[in-house]
């Protein structure tokens, strides 16, 4: 399993000269196993691969975590959507009411976008996904809801021993009344245990989270807590915050880090990294 | 141990937040989670008692009608709620752990996550004035 980082922003595209090392595009992760092509969210990231996807591929499965507009942005701007020879399927989060069909249109018509889903050359196909378990080419993939305003899910994508996870967007503290300490009162937890590799929201220090308490996210110190927690063997720190700069998020991480003694890696998350599992 | 579904993960936070008793029980009646207050009434402190099966925690605390007859588990709210799946409401007395009997009223619920997943109720009671 390849894993190419398209973009790692949180919030807001972010292409400041500043934001150069770890990138201003907001959330877009390509997983290629075989002939398999997935990618995981349509944020501003998107736009970038989707240039740069040969003509080989003939099919796409997009999986979106959420909604929000950083995680949706970018599909519009996404060519493969306006090549009548490559089927792309984008599946996302089951809602209540609304089916995601609808949801999604809501992004592609006026007066946001000026294409409507049905005049592309190729419909999309859906497919709506809750706590699910499901496989696309080789990989196996479960989602679980996490703790996010809004219908939001985690993916585990696993094939043989590998197991990659990706929760971008995820407030930790303020679904576990007893985090870090109880793995079955935590969100993601079956997610993320023991993944080979994991991206998580850590758009924040804990002095931070503590004013933005029930936006969605997660501080540093949690995100590594909950890494430590799910024994995972490396930590890629993801959803940076747009207002802060190579310099800021370098900053951060060795505030973050340094009485932590961590017997798994953690990294800052960077657009254009890979990871080969 | 896996990890329980983030609808019940957020009750057990919310009943925590709570100053009102608050049970919490999965499609099983598995007693997950009840809360200080809870304990309070109940006489047990679910540290010392950890999750319970519905066998267990629908007969410890002798739940008895106006007249002091014991009421069978499925006379009881939260029981009713895990079989049809939709709210209940009642009081009925319980002879508590600390040997005091105590009036509650119970209003039950379903917890029906997104889109359409059963995964088990809420409680929330409070002790009323004996009469």
């Amino acid at each position: 399993m390849k894993i190419n980082v398209w973009g790692c922003r949180g919030s807001l595209p972010s292409p400041d000269p500043e934001n150069y090392k770890y990138g201003g595009n907001t959330s877009c992760v390509q997983v290629i196993e075989g002939d398999t092509c997935i990618i995981l969210d349509g944020g501003s990231g998107i736009q970038r691969l989707g240039k740069q996807l040969g003509p080989e591929i003939k099919e796409i499965h997009i999986l979106l975590t959420h909604l929000h507009i950083d995680h949706t942005m970018g599909l519009g701007f996404f060519l493969p959507l306006y090549n009548p020879n490559v089927i792309v399927h984008l599946w996302g989060p089951s809602a209540t009411v609304e089916p995601l069909l609808q949801r999604l249109r809501r992004y592609f018509s006026a007066p946001l976008f000026p294409v409507r889903l049905n005049e592309l050359p190729r419909h999309p196909i859906i497919h709506e996904v809750d706590d699910s378990e499901f496989e696309i080419g080789g990989v196996k993939i479960r989602s679980t809801y996490v703790c996010h305003p809004g219908p939001t899910l985690g993916y585990r994508l696993s094939t043989g021993n590998s197991v990659f996870a990706y929760i971008p967007d995820h407030e930790l503290s303020l679904g576990s009344p007893n985090f870090p300490n109880e793995p079955e009162w935590t969100s993601g937890y079956e997610i993320a245990k023991d993944a080979d590799l994991l991206f998580h929201d850590a758009e924040y220090t804990a002095e931070e989270y503590a004013t933005k308490i029930g936006w969605g996210h997660s501080s540093i110190e949690d995100a590594i807590e909950f890494a430590r927690l799910c024994r995972v063997k490396k930590l890629a720190l993801f959803h940076h915050d747009p207002m802060n700069s190579d310099l800021r998020l370098e900053s951060m991480f060795q505030e973050c880090t340094r009485n932590s003694k961590l017997d798994f890696e953690v990294e800052l998350c960077a657009e254009g990294n890979t990871y080969d599992l | 141990m896996a990890a329980q579904p983030l609808e019940l993960i957020l009750g057990r936070q919310f009943g925590d937040s709570l100053s009102m008793p608050v049970f919490l029980v999965d499609p099983k009646g598995n007693l997950l989670f009840y809360n200080e207050p809870a304990e309070e009434i109940l006489g047990l402190r679910f540290g010392e008692t950890g999750s319970m099966k519905v066998e267990e925690w629908s007969t410890v605390f002798k739940p008895t009608d106006i007249d002091g007859n014991p009421l069978p588990p499925e006379g009881l709210p939260l029981v009713q709620t895990l079989g049809t799946q939709k709210p209940a409401h009642g009081s009925f007395y319980i002879d508590n752990l600390k040997g005091e009997r105590v009036l509650i009223t119970v209003t039950a619920f379903p917890i029906v996550g997104r889109p359409d997943r059963y995964l088990g109720a809420m409680a929330m009671f409070w002790k009323s004035p004996l009469v």
